[in-house]
Order: C-alpha cells, then structure tokens, then sequence
C-alpha cells in the first residue's frame, strides 16, 4: 500500500474515533435539558461524560491536524470554502467546552440553565453541521480548477445535505441515549431507555431516506459496484440491531450496534469518496485526491512513523480512563463530583 | 476594509486572547503538580489543599485556553489558506504531533485529575497531574516549532510552486526554538508565580486561612523568581541570537533608522515613521552594541540600509516592520519584566527563613496590582515577535499579502471577526471574574464543598 493511501485510511479512522466518541457525547448534550429534571439529574448527566469529553474533542483536533499533514489541499479547500458554517461551529465548541467547566461555579438555577442550553446548543450545532458538511462531500461542491470553492454558506445549505445534518444529529441523540441508560441510574436511565428507542426511530427512518437519495443522487454507493454497498449493508444490520436490543431491554448491546452503525456509515462514505477527497462538481478532474492534494513523501512518512507510534498509545490510555470511570453515576449530590 | 487587513486582526485578536490563557496553563499545571508532589511525599494534608485550591484557578483558566486553542487549529485553513497551501508540507506535521502526542495526553489526564480524587490511588492521580503538565508543555513545544519556522525557515526546499520538509530533525533542532521555547515556558512559571502571590496577598492581608496562604506565597516568591530571571536570562540570549537572524526585527524593535557603531540603546524615543526618523530621543551611548555582542564597539545595522538589503534580495517593496509597535512593545515587555524580578527578589526575601512577609503589608498591597506585570509581557512580547517579522508570513519566503484565503469575502471575515472578538471578550470577562472569585474564595467554604466529592 502506498502512503497517500494509508493516510487515507489513518484519517478515516481519527474519523471514526470522532464520529464514534464525539457521537455519543454530543447526544449527551443534546439530551441534557430533557433529561434532566432536577439539578442533580443534569450534573449526573454532564458527569457521565464529565472525564472523557475533552480527550473525545481531541479526537476531531487531531483528525483536522492530520488532514493538514497529510492532505493540506483538502485542509485550506474545506475550511476557507465552508468559512461560515466553521465559524459557526467553532463559536459553538466554545461555548460547549466552558459551559461544561463553568456551570457549577454558578449556584443559582437560572445561571445553570443557562449554561445547559449552552451545551445543548454547543452539542446539536456540531453535529448537525458535520453532517451537512459530510452530505456536500457526498454530493461534490464548486471546486475551481484552482482547489477553491466560492461559493459561500447558501449552496451548502441543500436538502440533501440538510437532510445527512438531521442524521447525524437523530444517531448521535440515539447513541447518546443508549449510552446514558449504560450510565445513569433511577428516573434518568428510565428516561434515556426511553428515548432510546424513540430517537432509533427517527434515526431509522431519516437514515433510510438518506441512504435511498445517496444512491441516486450520488456516486458514494455505486461507484465501485457490490463492493460499495457492503459498509452500507453492515451499517443497516447495526442499526437494526439497536432497535431490537434497545426493545428487548439489552443497553449494552444496543450501545455496540449504534456504535457500529457510526464505524460503518463512516466507512461507506470514505470508501465511497476514495480516492477522491473533495469532489468537484464542476469538472471531475478539479477534484482533490489523495495525490494532488498530499504532502510529499517524505513528510507522510515522518507522519506515519509518528502515528504508528503513537496512535496505539493514545488509545491503551483513553481505555484506561474509561475504564476507571466504568461506574454509573448517581443522581445524589452527596456524591457527585462537582 | 479588505479581507486582508480584517484576517490578519482576526488572528491578532484570537491569539492573544489565548495566549492571556496558555502561559498561567503551562506554569500553573506544573506548580500545582509540584504541590500534590509534596502532598503524597508528605501525607500533609495542607499540601492536598494547596493543589486543589490553586487546581480549581487553574482549571477556569485551562477551559478557556482549550477552547480557544480550537480556533487556532483551524484558522489557517479558514482565513489562511494559500499558506496552507504553500506551508502544508512543513507546518501540518507540528500541528498534528502536537495533538497526538501531548493535547491527548493533557486533555485525558485533566479529566483523571478532575474526576478521579476518589477513583485512583494517590499516585495515580500524582501521575495525572504531572501528565496534565507535561502534555500543556509538550503541546506549547511543537507550537512553538510550527511558529520557529516562520521566524527562521530551516530544513526546507521550495519545490513545485511549495515548501517541503527535507529534513525532520532539523525543524524541530531549529535555534530558534531553542531560545523560544524555554523563555515561553519561564514566561508561563513567572506568570503562575505571580498570580498565586497575588491572590495569597489578598488572603494574608486579610488574615484568612494564613496555614495554607504562607506557604503558598513562599512556594510561589521563589517559582515566580525562578521564572522571571529565567525569562529574561533567556530573552536576552533570545535578542542577540535575533540581531543575527532577523536584525530589521531589532532594528525595529530599538527604532535604528541609521547603522550606528557602536550603537546606543534608546530608553524613549518619539518615532516618526513616515519621515524615517525619531524626532527626539534618550540613548544609552554603547549600550545596543554590548546587548547585541557583550561588547561597547560592534556595529548594529539601522533599518534604511537592512530596507536596502531586503530590497537587493527580494525585489521591490516595503520591508520595514510597524516601528512604533515594535519599539513600545519590547520596552514594554522588558519593563515589565525588570519589575518582575525585582518584586520577585523581594517577595523571597521577606518570606524565607524567619521573616514573615505579613510583616510587609506594602509589599503584599503591591502584588496584587503586580499579577498584571506577566500578562502585560507576554502579550507585548508576542506582538513584538509577530509584527516585527512584517511583511513575510514566512520569514523570506511567503509575504502576508500572499497567503490569505482568496475565496473568502470581506464580509465574512468582518462577521466572524465581530463574533470571535464579542464572545472571546464575554468570556475573558467571565473567566477572569470566576478565576478572581475563586482565587478569593475561602478554604473552609471549599473544603466543606469539596468534602462532598
């Protein structure tokens, strides 16, 4: 395998570590305000991604950072071409990330509401301007033969790619609420048990509409014949296996499959994409690909000594955290960490 | 305005905001790592205390350095993108070192730290708290080799229209590094120093908690001494090592319109940079040269004949940095650091041994104000740094006019400008109000609260 391809893959996968983590913690946050009845029911919430949240983020950092190492073509395209809706995103992670670390330095409750919206707003925002972001690489946009697309927020803002936003923001609310049922005890696993399968539902039914219009407006699944619709068909029976376990009362099951609904959705739109990164919907040969818009040689070889090295590392001790804070968290102020 | 000159405020403001929050995160984390050391070594449970007090300051601070550090990832694509283009080869492999290697690291040991007082054995969670350091320094390293390479390229070629990595080892060996990195890390220990003397002032003004405030002031007299003599041990090094690789900075910097041997180092000078002269000034006759070569005779080149150089390599154009700016700024930043260390020496003095510095009321009314100092410094100093390398984005080899994104409208950097400075200042405003609000907050109060965890 040649480098521009292994970096390929190597993206994909901080991807799908961000899509994976990321995913279930934005649909935290998404859930919090509805969750969460009473003060100590949200501060159990927030605290049952509490010590991961921030190593999660990292995930997206470092798989933007990568892109710029290995592809800086597809890095200085994708952000200054879809300058607005990253700024807006941006605006939200701040907020998100110290609304996480502020809210309890304020005791009173209309501060801390407050501060709750700003995580639901900081978690729902990302993830649904991911998805729009992911839905126009599916389709293609403007690109000139010079990697640059002028076109501004509006053509962005298609159904079809709105419709892969209201996705991404229907499987992580549902991969959050399978993780919070993993997680909390008492009224709120029953309410995220709940939600559970409701939020499957409208996962199901927005990614099946999403996949059918894929097929026919894009070349994501066609592209390389039988062998493009095996990530698409492994993720449809991981889906339908969330809705089956999270109906037979089995959580942690149903937290496996959605997470493999993430991994393979994730898989079947860079596979779908590859070679090419950034299509161009003006003249297929202004696209980006993995060779035109790489770094040299030498320095994605000085990044995949990095990576090998590193990547293995990074993980063994993220497993570790989550292995230390296991436990599900209390609604009880007596023993909540604030 | 055009997209330009809005990109480049945008990239001002931005950074310096963050920057009001990484150095207190990189002295910070080790200072409070240095107590919990103390604490397991010990078993003194003051010492826990300690950490956790100074832990919960740092930890305001260390929310909005994070998030904004978000932004200074992604900038350079969103408004920078021809020198992505143009710096991807070399500058994406820092940038993405950096979060592999130590923004992981510190962000899943924050969460340990924060979360696993009652989870982990002692010496774990020791460990997290020296993880946490490390990885905020680890992380400040690489930033600073990206940003070395735009003071003082090394290693690279230009091929294809781009410049490419041609030898790793040099990049991150970079001299220039070698003095940036360490006066950073100083700045950030001093800055950590002065704070924690600041709010313990206030404590020992006001008699409360003196078994925890006295020995938080000794511990941070001496870490802010430590820093701040460093730091300018280093900066002038630093100066000197700049005199020879980018002297219009120095020129600058000392408003030298014409070479002088040997030259005088200027206290004040009234600048006219349109008529290329200082209409008055106060000089130390010798004293530039012995700064620059530790000795009262070599010669310093002024900006006309370094313009006239830049010009016989480069082409046509202006190439002497904003003089005012840079001028001030490094007088600035000295000045503050001058008073540093003297207030620092101070604060040891009358702190050690048997001497309490209650008995210095003075002294501890004047450390309060003085925790600005640090702030004040770094922020000159990066200005300095960053404007006196005008008009390249890439020390000869990419000018800032070249390396904007094309593609993105004035209008659109004004409104991400506008949101970005709005909601960086809310923020700023509500860190510091917490970060003052718990730097004052009474250890009883918190320790009955912390007691629930």
């Amino acid at each position: 395998m040649d480098l521009n391809t292994l970096w390929f893959i190597l993206v994909t996968v901080l991807f799908i570590g961000f899509f994976f983590l990321e995913g279930f913690d934005y649909g935290v946050g998404i859930l919090l305000p509805f969750l969460g009845k009473k003060d100590e029911e949200r501060r159990a919430i927030i605290n049952t991604i509490g010590p991961v949240w921030d190593g999660n983020e990292v995930w997206m950092i470092t798989a933007g950072g990568a892109m710029f190492a290995s592809f800086p073509h597809v890095y200085a395209t994708l952000f200054s071409g879809f300058y607005l809706a990253l700024v807006l995103m941006l605006v939200a992670l701040i907020l998100r990330g110290v609304a996480f670390e502020y809210r309890q330095k304020y005791a009173d409750a209309a501060s801390r509401n407050r501060w709750d919206w700003a995580i639901f707003i900081g978690s729902l925002l990302p993830a649904l301007l991911w998805g729009v972001a992911v839905g126009n690489l599916m389709r293609g946009v403007a690109i000139d033969e010079n990697m640059n697309y002028w076109g501004g927020l509006l053509p962005l803002l298609n159904p079809f790619s709105i419709l892969g936003g209201l996705v991404f923001v229907s499987l992580f609310t549902m991969h959050g609420a399978n993780y919070l049922a993993l997680k909390t005890e008492g009224e709120i696993e029953k309410r995220a048990k709940d939600m559970a399968f409701k939020s499957w539902i409208a996962a199901t039914v927005l990614t099946v509409a999403f996949v059918v219009w894929t097929f026919f407006a894009t070349d994501i699944l066609t592209k390389s014949g039988v062998n493009g619709l095996i990530p698409a068909a492994l993720a449809a029976v991981a889906l339908l296996t969330v809705g089956y376990f999270s109906k037979a009362g089995k959580y942690g099951s149903a937290f496996i499959g959605g997470s493999l609904t993430v991994v393979f959705a994730t898989i079947m739109v860079f596979a779908g994409l590859f070679p090419r990164i950034l299509i161009s919907t003006i003249d297929p040969s202004y696209s980006l690909d993995i060779w035109n818009a790489a770094s040299t040689p030498y320095t994605l070889t000085v990044m995949t000594v990095v990576a090998l090295v590193f990547v293995p590392i990074v993980l063994a001790y993220q497993i570790w955290t989550y292995r230390v804070f296991r436990s599900r968290v209390k609604a009880d102020p007596k023993t909540l960490v604030y | 305005m055009d997209p330009i000159t809005l990109s480049r405020w945008q990239f001002a403001i931005t950074t310096i905001f963050h920057f009001f929050f990484v150095p207190l995160t990189l002295g910070m984390s080790i200072f409070v790592a240095l107590l919990e050391t103390k604490y397991v070594r010990s078993g003194d449970e003051k010492y826990k205390i300690m950490a956790k007090f100074w832990g919960t300051v740092f930890l305001i601070n260390f929310a909005i350095g994070v998030v904004t550090g978000i932004v200074q990832e992604f900038q350079f694509g969103l408004n920078w993108s021809e020198y992505s283009r143009f710096m991807g080869d070399i500058f994406g492999a820092p940038l993405a070192i950096e979060a592999l290697l130590a923004f992981y690291m510190e962000s899943t040991f924050i969460g340990m730290w924060v979360f696993g007082w009652n989870k982990v054995s002692k010496k774990t969670h020791l460990a997290a708290a020296w993880l946490v350091a490390i990885g905020s320094n680890i992380s400040a390293l690489w930033i600073l080799i990206a940003n070395s390479f735009m003071q003082h390229p090394v290693g690279y070629a230009i091929e294809g229209g781009r410049a490419t990595m041609q030898d790793f080892f040099a990049l991150i060996g970079n001299p220039n590094v070698l003095y940036q990195f360490p006066h950073v890390l100083t700045a950030g220990i001093s800055m950590a120093g002065f704070v924690v003397m600041g709010f313990s002032a206030w404590h020992l003004l006001r008699k409360h908690d003196v078994t925890i405030f006295r020995p938080s002031f000794r511990w941070a007299a001496v870490y802010a001494l430590v820093g701040s003599v460093l730091v300018g041990a280093i900066g002038h090094f630093q100066g000197q090592f700049l005199v020879k690789e980018q002297p219009m900075k120095m020129a600058a910097a000392e408003a030298l319109w014409e070479t002088e041997q040997p030259a005088g180092f200027s206290l004040v000078s009234w600048i006219n940079e349109g008529a290329q002269e200082n209409a008055f000034e106060l000089k130390i006759p010798g004293a530039l040269s012995f700064l620059s070569y530790n000795n009262f005779t070599g010669e310093v080149k002024g900006l006309k004949d370094l313009q006239a150089e830049a010009v016989a390599s480069y082409g046509e154009g202006n190439y002497i940095p904003p003089v005012t700016i840079n001028f001030w700024s490094f007088r600035i930043m000295v000045g503050a650091g001058s008073l540093m260390v003297l207030l620092a020496f101070l604060a040891v003095l009358w702190s050690n041994g048997k001497r309490e510095i209650d008995s210095k009321p003075w002294l501890l009314k004047a450390l309060m104000p003085a925790a600005v100092l640090p702030y004040l410094a770094v922020t000159t100093g990066w200005i300095m740094a960053e404007t006196g390398r005008w008009p390249w984005i890439v020390f000869g080899l990419q000018k800032v006019e070249d390396a904007v994104s094309p593609n993105v409208p004035a209008w659109n950097v004004a409104f991400s400008l506008a949101v970005f400075f709005v909601l960086y200042a809310v923020l700023t405003v509500i860190a510091f109000k917490l970060g003052i609000k718990y730097g004052k907050a009474d250890i009883k109060i918190k320790e009955s609260a912390a007691a629930a965890d």
